[in-house]
């Protein structure tokens, strides 16, 4: 086990530097200038470059990237470009609302979609499946923004049952910091529910015709136990799995939902970097999002221990 | 037949499956019945509908591809189609539990088979976890799994074919059941544990007095085990009788087919003698005349017009042939 973990540890290095590589190149060869930007409207070209040179982007492409990678290997994220703070600090600064979103996201989308997804097998055919599925459909199609502003308009602006945005620190009460992600988290994570409601569907139908679950019946086995204790433990691997690779759904949603919901976290911090090139900052979060993304995978791969006896590392 | 009233009645049981290409007639009138403590044999080839038969006295069949249009299946003077799931629920793996052919894929991969036996007593004993699972030790015992103490929290994939099917039947009979049902308790197993395992049933069932109604395609098997045996074709019985008899005379065209077919272990391992020529009939269209007559070597015209009645021969000696006992 232990083992195992270190090598698929060490297999992930060459896949970080590859993002690593892509990120850098992706950044830097956007158009767009940040030493412009610094230098603002009025600036000649003589102070442009000047800048360029203090920052070292006068540098070639190759050397700026040996510079930030070997940083990088040694922990260093970097320095913004505009703010005299170091890329890490910045991050943790923001690290609160992500990391809140997210879990607030992941809980409402896993435990719904996974509740929907056993009811849709359960009664396969039937009204409630075609209406699950539907929604599933729908939630899979519809953009961010869109579920994101109309949800506001409904439950905001309309019923004003919840806030239109912001964010509060959970140190500031429980309720007040759930208020507000209450519908960011459905807009984040109804693309996220409806792929793992169908997973969940597709795999407990499959699971509901094989003969362990006729040997439950013949037990006396009632409906809940039949569902949740025979079957659904043996489709956690499959759904488990998608839990794992949507979380790239999240990832590139927890942008779009910052900005419409007026949240400060990571998602923000990279757009304002994105919009005044400030390439560390934009480098940095794309790196950590991508260890994210990783790490959970390898969480994933090792919760099968958990759910089937049968796999071992 | 003894004079006791019988633990279970079916009586004309009808149940078909409704796919896309029509309707399959899988169990199409069929009765007998069983006094307590006794062991029935039900044989016939594949595809005959002797599962169906037994997954209906469970109500156990897919809910939306099949439904029990007919008859009734009276266990200890209830007729348990009349009953409500919850009722029926009571009833299965309790009053009357099952063991099915393919061990395995029966056993659920991700529960202990500790867990697995001490559910049942759980719901129908109301007995506490640590209670269930002392008694799937025992049972465990019973079985003659070694080391049950140790095994009972090991996985089904830790257990071959034949310890599989010695923890299926340990499940069933956890709760001391009146009535089991054996579908192919052996049909999967190896040759050589095939005969271990079926004594292994019948010395337990004895021990508990349940009646059994074992299921097979191998009257071989039905001659060692059961007293009475029901043969079936088609969706029907096409005979029933004491097994000696049976043995000694048989009426039944199919039956004569089976006899002839039983592979003789002492001679040749696994090849059958004589397969009967021919293929079962497709259910799905009825078929007026008797549904053996295409593979009949004494059909007449008779028998493709109209389908003979099970009739008694005399003794309790029962076939549905136009030509009964015709040699
Ligand atoms: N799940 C099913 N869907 C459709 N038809 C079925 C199903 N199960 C059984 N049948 C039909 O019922 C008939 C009898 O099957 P079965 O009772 O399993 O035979 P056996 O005597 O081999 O146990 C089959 O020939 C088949 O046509
Ligand atoms: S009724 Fe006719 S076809 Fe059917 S088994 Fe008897 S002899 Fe054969
Ligand atoms: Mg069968």
């Amino acid at each position: 086990m232990i083992a195992y973990i270190i090598r698929r540890l060490l297999a992930t290095i060459p896949v970080m530097l590859l993002v690593a590589v892509i990120v850098f190149l992706l950044v830097h060869l956007a158009p767009g200038d940040p030493a412009s930007v610094i230098a603002g409207d009025n600036a000649t070209s003589d102070q442009i470059a000047a800048i360029r040179a203090t920052l070292g982007l006068d540098r070639p492409l190759w050397e700026q990237f040996a510079i930030w990678i070997w940083r990088v290997l040694q922990g260093d994220l970097g320095q913004s470009l505009f703010w005299n703070r170091g890329v890490a600090e910045l991050i943790l600064q923001r690290a609160e609302p992500t990391v809140s979103l997210a879990i607030t996201t992941l809980i409402f989308a896993v435990s719904i979609a996974i509740g929907l997804g056993v009811l849709a097998a359960w009664k396969a055919g039937s009204g409630i499946d075609r209406s699950v599925m539907g929604l599933a459909v729908a939630g899979f199609s519809v953009p961010v923004f869109v579920v994101g502003y109309l949800l506001v308009y409904l439950f905001a602006i309309e019923l004003r049952w919840l806030p239109v945005q912001g964010y509060r620190p959970i140190a500031q009460g429980f309720w007040p910091w759930l208020e507000r992600l209450i519908l960011p988290s459905v807009a984040l994570g109804l693309a996220y529910l409806a792929l793992i409601a169908r997973i969940t569907r597709t795999t407990m139908l499959e699971i509901l015709s094989e003969d362990y679950i006729r040997t439950a019946q013949a037990k006396g086995v009632a409906t809940r136990p039949m569902l949740f204790r025979h079957a659904l433990k043996n489709a956690a691997v499959p759904i488990v799995t998608v839990v794992g690779i949507g979380v790239a759904l999240l990832i590139s949603g927890v942008v779009i939902t910052e900005t419409v919901f007026n949240i400060p976290g990571i998602g923000r911090l990279v757009v304002d970097a994105i919009t005044r090139r400030d390439y560390p900052i934009i480098q940095g979060v794309m790196l950590v999002f991508s260890a994210i993304y990783v790490l959970v995978n390898l969480a994933v791969d090792l919760s099968y221990t958990l759910f089937d006896p049968r796999v071992r590392y | 037949m003894t004079e006791t009233a019988p633990i279970l009645e079916v009586l004309d049981l009808r149940t078909h499956f409704f796919t896309q290409d029509g309707v399959t007639r899988a169990v199409d009138g069929v009765s007998f019945s069983l006094a307590p403590g006794e062991t029935l044999g039900i044989v016939g080839e594949s595809g005959c509908g002797k599962s169906v038969t037994a997954l209906s006295i469970l109500r156990l069949l897919p809910p939306k591809l099949s439904r029990i249009v007919g008859g009734r299946v009276v266990f200890e003077g209830t007729d348990l189609l009349t009953l409500h799931e919850p009722a029926m629920r009571e009833i299965r793996g309790n009053r009357i539990a099952m063991i099915f052919q393919e061990p395995m894929t029966s056993l659920n991969p991700v529960l202990t088979i500790g867990e697995q036996i001490a559910e049942a007593v759980r719901i129908h004993q109301g007995a506490s976890r640590k209670e269930a699972l002392a008694r799937a030790v025992e049972m465990l015992k019973l079985v003659r799994i070694p080391d049950a103490e140790r095994r009972v929290g090991d996985y089904p994939h830790q257990f071959s074919g034949g310890m599989r099917q010695r923890v299926m039947i340990a499940m069933a009979l956890s709760c001391n059941p009146k009535l089991l049902l054996a579908d192919e308790p052996t049909t999967a197993l190896d040759v050589t544990v095939q005969k271990q395992i079926l004594r292994l049933m019948l010395e337990l069932k004895e021990r508990i007095g349940s009646a059994v109604i074992l299921i097979t395609h191998d009257l071989g098997v039905i001659a060692e085990t059961a007293k009475r045996v029901v043969v079936m074709y088609a969706g029907r019985v096409v005979e029933q009788a004491e097994v000696t008899a049976l043995f000694d005379a048989p009426l039944h065209p199919y039956t004569r087919g089976l006899m002839a077919s039983i592979p003789r272990l002492k001679h040749n391992r696994t090849r059958r003698l004589a397969e009967i020529p021919g293929i079962v009939p497709d259910l799905r269209t009825p078929i007026p005349g008797c549904a053996f007559a295409p593979r009949c070597p004494l059909a007449t015209d008779r028998c493709r017009e109209a389908a003979p009645s099970l009739d008694d021969h005399g003794g309790g000696h029962f076939a549905a042939c136009w030509e009964a006992g015709r040699a």
